[in-house]
């Protein structure tokens, strides 16, 4: 391939798979905000679908990690999240505090038990 | 601020817009985006792809979720379809987001082209900050406020992003992997701390359930039927118990 073609192909594959597919419900949002309210059952339904999508990749980035992380123990990760998800409940649901409290518990086991 | 307080009013549109940009730079979103962005540029240095590609699918694309789908599916050779496809079912979210701002952004005198940028803008930060600051400014300067206060996260952003990816380039790799868990981690929280109603507790539990199983039994479009199924099997249990209450 052209070597302004092959750089440029990555950000040609942002806007096809990326950006047009993403953009396409801030659109519909906007020509169709007069039809359809918040609590209409397909919104209602759509909304649960996200939630899970987003979930599932939660999931696999915690379960299935590349790169560095992927270094760390799969149990130190799931532990680490377990006890960064506690902290966020127990701290009257604040993110910060659970994000870091996860983080101080993967370094720390990340630094006890990798290879 | 009292909602009985007369409304807001600036003396021109771009005093309007920086009073936006200061309020997303000073809010508590700044902290969380931070975090998520530091750890999409270590992600995004992570499977190959440049600190600039990141920046522009920052401004074009400008949902977290659906740049960390791309980024781990753009370069493993996953099918076009599949990546749009479950670009688009997490892109979902936002149809309900534009459709309940726009009648709070939207005046009088509004016309459609000047609800273009905030619809673009629409994201989770932006809309839950919009929706509890914008009723108390008056309704002329509510579009230039919220551009302001967007275009704020969005450099932000933009900026983290850069910060994640040379640190992830330069960190040990026990601090890298750090980085990298701080994607998973704010996404796992800010979804759950949206999360009020059983409908969409259950659709997150479900999706942590679903999406390993079927990535185990190596089923295709793993993230589209972990969405569908997990989503609608919340969303069922939703109807069964309002209609036994």
């Amino acid at each position: 391939m052209n070597p302004l073609l092959m750089e440029l192909w990555p950000y040609f594959l942002m806007v096809l798979v990326g950006y047009l597919p993403n953009e396409v419900w801030r659109v519909f949002g906007l020509v169709l905000a007069r039809g359809l309210n918040e609590d209409s059952q397909v919104v209602v339904w759509s909304r649960a679908v996200a939630t899970a999508i987003l979930a599932g990749v939660i999931a696999k980035l915690i379960l299935f990690s590349t790169g560095a992380l992927a270094a760390i123990p799969l149990s130190v990760r799931v532990i680490a999240a377990v006890l960064g998800f506690l902290v966020f409940l127990g701290a009257r649901r604040s993110v910060f505090a659970g994000v870091l409290a996860g983080e101080i518990a993967l370094l720390a086991g990340g630094f006890l038990f990798s290879h | 601020m009292p909602a009985m307080s007369a409304p807001v009013a600036f003396s021109s549109p771009s005093a309007a817009f920086f009073a936006g940009a200061k309020t997303a730079v000073t809010s508590v979103f700044m902290l969380v985006l931070a975090g998520t962005y530091i750890g999409i540029g270590a992600l995004t240095h992570d499977f190959g792809l440049s600190s600039w590609w990141l920046a522009v699918s920052t401004v074009l694309v400008w949902a977290a979720p659906a740049q960390v789908i791309l980024i781990t599916t753009v370069t493993t050779g996953a099918a076009l379809f599949e990546i749009a496809l479950a670009v688009t079912l997490s892109a979902v979210r936002l149809f309900p987001m534009v459709v309940a701002l726009m009648p709070v952004l939207r005046g009088p005198t509004t016309r459609l082209r000047d609800l273009l940028l905030p619809t673009h803008f629409t994201a989770v930060s932006m809309w839950v900050e919009s929706l509890r600051l914008l009723p108390s400014i008056a309704h002329q300067w509510r579009i230039p406020f919220c551009n302001g206060m967007s275009a704020g996260y969005m450099a932000t952003a933009a900026v983290f992003g850069f910060v994640g990816f040379y640190l992830a380039a330069g960190l040990p790799p026990l601090l890298a992997g750090g980085l990298l868990f701080l994607t998973p981690m704010s996404f796992l929280m800010s979804t759950a701390r949206n999360a009020r109603m059983m409908l969409d507790k259950l659709g997150l539990v479900l999706g942590l359930l679903i999406g390993p199983l079927l990535t185990i039994l190596d089923v295709n479009l793993d993230l589209m039927w972990t969405g569908l199924i997990g989503g609608t099997l919340a969303y069922l249990v939703h109807r069964i118990r309002e209609a036994t209450t």
